[in-house]
């Protein structure tokens, strides 16, 4: 008897150990412990860091848009993450946009308003292949959603170029990363130190660059995070006493019974 | 049930009166939910998750219904119209979120539910057919499910879509005909995700109505309870409401807190990242799985991966995958004990536990790769799930010794036998 209890128990927590183990816990590609940062918007509280999002839009804008996409986002969601509405207007006008047809029957180009989304580096994904040696730069809106522990699996890709080790053999063309699944990535290292001059002095090491665009990229993946966490406070103190209040009601009706 | 406004209940509002008088609603309410439903007085809360599951129900069609409203079922549209909804839509995040939640906690509740069927011998004459209809429902909440997963668009719904509706083609002869039929083409395409939508959306509503012959069954001897025995006496019921209409709102508060906390600071943790890269016909996803509730069937549908005589391995696993679930359709017969709960069985009581870990077990090897050691235990745990159901329950119900069963609901301490003087 007292055996078939230890099986039992065994079984129990084994199971529960298994569905601990389910998908949405993080593990990267191949059992890789990824690099774990504090993020601005962790916790049940956690917020945007605007300074550091603002910084990360730098970095996408300079160095990261060369080759990706962000779809989903449009340049009046910017506002967003501080930037003033004049502000925003005067990025937007940056861009040259296709519009159109006109009356004419012709598209034609305009200066970019708040309302448009984001240009793409490429007009179609044959292009964009063509342009990168057969590889796809995968749109980056919904990025950090997208693959496991995403911030953190951004922030260590961007850390993890290195030298392969001696018995690696890297196809031509590829770059070894160390947190990238099969560590072969077409992507060339794309930062390097002070490759953007940020207005507010912050150093642009490549940590620091890293860190920042994870933090713009978890922004465009996920723009309602904040909202939905304000809320979720509400939300979670009403039902704290709801329940409270029904379990008493619940106890005083019971009370005859028990 | 009111036969008719000769046994009508009087009612001191004139309105509700003469309602009551042409049409009798307000007494078949109060003989449901109300004064009027005698309900066992020993009921635990495993009891609550009946009604979770009807509120959660609710709580997805409602959601779903809004979704529908900025959802696009197009292939070149769908996931950019998701996007929209988590973007533009006002409170779409929350809408969005909680439905595809709403969805993982429904299953919860459905299938605590149904341990907790299976745990007290719910399934037991009288309530045989009130457990058959359950396993309808629970059908119907499977395919539902699988065809909401596909309108994302994502990976993961594309390629779920296309393993699912694959196994079709296991079928002799006719398979590959049912599945271009089921696809509406060759492939997984636009016509699928349109048949999809449109099965996604009636389907609750089909539910909806099976429900109703569940709480019909369900009425006609009243809820089992813990004890497994039935009512003797007036003083082993209570009336439903207020006892267990306040009982079940506190329940439905501890289910929100749950859902609530998943919905605003773990919204994504149930689901699969690949969902959030678009659909790709060219590019297979390293691993592709089911969502965690189908996980314990698909590792059934896997276990199996060598022929026998001239049954083909994936005919085999496609069989056993909806045997699974086909076998409680007879639970109540090979189930030969007379005893009800768990509580009396001290045999059944093990193994209930016993088969509660198999599946999470295989629920386990369901979200991991078939391989080494994994796929013998898959193996083992899909063997064990058969042998509970057809050789130990029918074996169990004649070698176990029951311990004797209380008197009464109301006098469960008298742990003496039934031929005690207890009338």
């Amino acid at each position: 008897m007292t055996r078939t209890k230890h099986l039992l128990a065994a079984a129990v927590i084994g199971a529960a150990l298994g569905a601990a183990a389910l998908p949405g816990s993080a593990t990267a590609a191949e059992g890789v412990e990824l690099l774990e940062h504090r993020w601005s918007f962790d916790g049940l509280f956690g917020t945007f860091d605007r300074a550091a999002a603002q910084r990360g839009f730098q970095v996408y804008r300079e160095v990261c848009s060369a080759c990706h996409s962000l779809k989903y986002v449009s340049f009046r969601n910017l506002a967003a993450l501080g930037f003033s509405e004049e502000q925003v207007q005067a990025l937007a006008e940056e861009y040259t946009v296709q519009d159109g047809p006109n009356d004419q029957g012709e598209m034609f180009e305009r200066p970019g308003k708040a309302s448009d989304r984001l240009p793409s580096p490429y007009p179609n994904p044959e292009a964009a292949r063509v342009a990168n040696n057969g590889a796809l730069p995968p749109d980056l809106s919904l990025i950090t959603k997208a693959r496991e522990d995403g911030p953190n699996y951004l922030y260590s890709l961007l850390n993890g170029y290195e030298e392969p080790p001696a018995e690696f053999q890297l196809a031509d063309g590829m770059n070894y990363n160390a947190y990238f699944p099969g560590h072969q990535i077409a992507m060339p290292q794309p930062l390097s130190p002070d490759q953007v001059t940020y207005a507010d002095g912050s150093t642009a090491s490549v940590e620091q660059m890293s860190s920042d665009v994870a933090t713009f990229l978890t922004w465009a993946a996920e723009p309602q995070l904040e909202a939905r966490k304000a809320t979720g406070l509400k939300v979670m103190l009403f039902l704290i006493v709801l329940t409270g209040l029904l379990y008493a009601t619940k106890r005083r009706v019971w009370a005859d019974v028990h | 049930m009111s036969a008719g406004p000769s046994s009508s209940p009087q009612y001191s509002n004139p309105v509700v009166r003469w309602i009551e008088y042409r049409m009798p609603i307000f007494s078949t309410l109060d003989n449901f939910v109300g004064g009027s439903y005698p309900t066992p007085r020993n009921l635990s809360y495993w009891w609550n998750f009946g009604s979770l599951a009807g509120i959660a129900l609710t709580l997805q069609i409602l959601t779903g219904i809004v979704l529908a409203m900025h959802y696009t079922p197009h292939v070149d549209f769908a996931f950019a119209s998701v996007e929209h909804i988590m973007r533009d839509v006002n409170f779409g995040w929350l809408l969005r979120y909680a439905h595809a939640n709403g969805a993982s906690m429904f299953f919860i509740v459905v299938y605590i539910h149904i341990f907790r069927g299976l745990y007290y011998g719910s399934y037991k004459a009288p309530r045989e057919l009130l457990w058959m209809i359950g396993v309808v429902i629970l059908i119907l909440m499977m395919a539902t499910a699988f065809m909401g997963y596909v309108l994302p668009w994502g990976q993961m719904s594309f390629w779920g879509a296309t393993v699912i509706t694959n196994l079709f083609s296991a079928i002799p002869l006719v398979g590959e005909g049912i599945v271009t039929w089921l696809w509406g083409g060759y492939a997984v395409d636009n016509p699928t995700l349109n048949r999809f939508y449109s099965l996604h959306f009636l389907m609750p509503f089909l539910i909806a109505g099976v429900v109703v012959f569940h709480i019909i069954a369900l009425h006609q001897f009243g809820s089992n309870n813990p004890l497994g025995i039935d009512k003797k006496s007036p003083k082993d019921s209570i009336p439903f409401h207020p006892y267990y209409t306040i009982k079940d709102l506190f329940g439905l508060a501890v289910f929100f807190l749950v859902f609530a906390g998943f919905v605003f600071y773990f919204p994504n943790m149930l689901g699969h990242p690949d969902n959030y890269i678009e659909a790709n016909p060219l590019s297979t996803p390293a691993h592709i799985v089911p969502e965690w509730y189908f996980l314990p069937f698909y590792a059934i549908l896997r276990a199996i991966t060598f022929d026998i005589w001239f049954l083909p391995a994936k005919l085999i696993g496609v069989i056993l995958m909806f045997g699974s679930i086909l076998v409680l359709f007879f639970l109540p017969w090979l189930d030969t004990s007379p005893v009800r709960s768990a509580r009396f069985r001290p045999l059944y009581k093990i193994f209930f536990w016993v088969l509660l870990a198999d599946c999470f077990m295989l629920g386990y090897l369901g979200s991991q790769t078939p391989e080494g050691s994994r796929a013998v235990f898959a193996l083992i745990g899909t063997l064990y799930y058969f042998f509970h159901f057809l050789i130990l329950l029918p074996l169990l119900g004649k070698l176990e010794t029951p311990k004797p069963l209380p008197a009464s609901i109301s006098e469960p301490v008298l742990r003496t036998p039934l031929a005690s003087p207890a009338e």
